[in-house]
């Protein structure tokens, strides 16, 4: 195994097999430096990365700015709340002012799918996808197949269910791509309204019965309802989506089985998952968000080592 | 391909034994040492020495560790390969303590320049030792040199000095080789 087979992380569906495993090689290593009592390391010290994030964050970005210091990058932090883009500037713009301070990656958050894909065209610099509107979120992808091999060991074969908002989820998506690509079985549970009619022809079984889909499934990656990209009425209520799809701890004590529950924050607790299951011993919510720091760290380690070489 | 071996088997027996009896002379107990092989070939040279303290010198659970430097190492993205690291193995804290770093042979030195930034990590060592199974003479590129060293060399830049370790058939040995497109 060498190199990753892209000179950009725009999303899982550009990787391969090879890309993955030797992404979750590299941040076996990376997990155990984070876990040393000195968490840093040199290797990064001479590449300046911008962190452009042009919708909210907590979680990506945090994560993605320490991954940055613990390989002793410089890093330039951004966000279009408090930028000249209130004042008209066009994305290429914005970026291409960025570059001219001599940056080296960009790791870009936008609302619009496929602004990472133009700006790898346009801007010379390494671009990693930290969410692109309702299109990819590769970073999230890699880091919950990482915490599910932790679980459960190599995902070939086993049943990973994916329950919630699917329409509006860039995180659903990068999921099925990185799953597929393992040879896992995928399948997403939630209200018609909520899934989107393409996922057929990606052979994803779709399942409407919370408790059925439950009964099949190895691991549960429960997503927030996104009502913030909803412009219209998808369902009748909150209060009848928690009662056919949120997870309370009455369903998983019906399956007399052990399920791996997953979620990629935020949590609202007590719509899609209760708080008592969100925090019980089948949760590896916390888990996933420390397994972030190392799969950023694996991703920027090798992009840098392929694009950077002098 | 042309192997020359320098050390055989019964060399090489005797030269470890040398090698851990020079370390109790210095360590006595080795209660406040801790001993780290450089992954991923130190490992082995590590583990050798710490059989022969325990079975010849009666002295067991000495602390030791394997660390692997490749995030320390001053030609990442110089290389042509990727580094893909090994794993490390250490869960110890160095702080105040006599550290000896181990590793099979000595070239430029910049593997230990790597471990002595690398070290730091787990704490601050009271002094770091250096034991090395093949000293390469004059290839130096850092002013780096063995506390313990098993045997010296003398090879052009086109050999390579390798440790084979196969306690199953062929028994341990050293030897050089020519590189083909040295």
């Amino acid at each position: 195994m060498d190199n990753l087979s892209v000179d950009h992380l725009l999303g899982i569906k550009f990787l391969n097999l090879d890309d993955l495993e030797l992404i979750f090689q590299t941040a076996d290593n990376f997990k155990e430096v984070i876990n040393r009592p000195i968490k840093k390391v040199p290797s990064l010290r001479d590449i300046t990365i911008a962190n452009l994030f042009f919708e909210n964050s907590t979680r990506t970005k945090l994560s993605f700015e320490l991954a940055e210091k613990r390989l002793s990058a410089d890093v330039l932090n951004f966000s279009s709340s408090q930028s000249s883009v209130k004042k008209g500037e066009s994305l290429i713009d914005t970026v291409n002012n960025i570059l001219s301070m001599k940056v080296d990656m960009v790791v870009i958050r936008h609302s619009s799918p496929g602004a990472p894909q133009l700006l790898s065209k346009k801007v010379n610099a390494t671009i990693i996808n930290a969410g692109d509107g309702a299109h990819e979120h590769p970073t999230q992808a890699l880091l919950d197949s990482y915490s599910m091999r932790q679980q459960i060991g190599n995902l070939r074969n086993k049943n990973i269910l994916i329950v919630g908002d699917i329409v509006h989820s860039r995180v659903a998506l990068s999921n099925i791509f990185a799953l597929q690509l393992q040879g896992a079985n995928v399948k997403v549970c939630g209200p018609n309204t909520l899934i989107p009619k393409y996922l057929k022809d990606f052979g994803v079984k779709v399942e409407t019965d919370l408790d059925k889909a439950l009964k099949w499934c190895d691991v549960a990656n429960m997503l927030r309802l996104q009502n913030e990209r909803m412009s219209e009425s998808f369902f009748p209520s909150v209060r009848e989506y928690k009662k056919y799809y949120g997870l309370n701890m009455e369903r998983i004590q019906k399956l007399g089985k052990d399920i791996v529950i997953m979620h990629p924050g935020p949590i609202n607790r007590g719509v899609e998952i209760t708080s008592e299951v969100a925090d019980s011993n089948n949760s590896i919510i916390l888990d996933q968000v420390e397994n972030g720091v190392a799969i950023r760290m694996a991703v920027i380690y090798l992009l840098a080592k392929k694009n950077f070489d002098r | 391909m042309n192997k020359k071996v320098i050390l055989d088997n019964n060399h090489l027996n005797i030269t470890l034994d040398r090698l851990a009896c020079q370390l109790t002379e210095n360590h006595a107990d080795f209660k406040e040492t801790i001993l780290v092989g450089l992954q991923p070939r130190g490992k082995s040279l590590c583990e050798k020495l710490l059989n022969i303290l325990k079975n010849k010198y009666k002295i067991s659970s000495v602390k030791h560790g394997f660390l692997d430097i490749t995030f320390f190492r001053d030609d990442f993205r110089r290389n042509k390969d990727v580094l893909i690291p090994n794993e490390t193995d250490f869960k110890l804290l160095v702080e105040n303590k006599k550290v000896v770093f181990i590793d099979d042979v000595l070239y430029t030195g910049r593997t230990i320049r790597a471990a002595l930034t690398a070290i730091e990590s787990f704490g601050r060592p009271k002094a770091i030792e250096l034991l090395i199974l093949v000293d390469r003479r004059f290839s130096r590129e850092l002013p780096i040199q063995p506390d313990y060293k098993g045997v010296q060399v003398d090879v052009y830049e086109n050999q390579k000095v390798n440790v084979k370790w196969d306690d199953v058939k062929e028994g341990n040995y050293v030897y050089i080789e020519n590189l083909m497109n040295g």
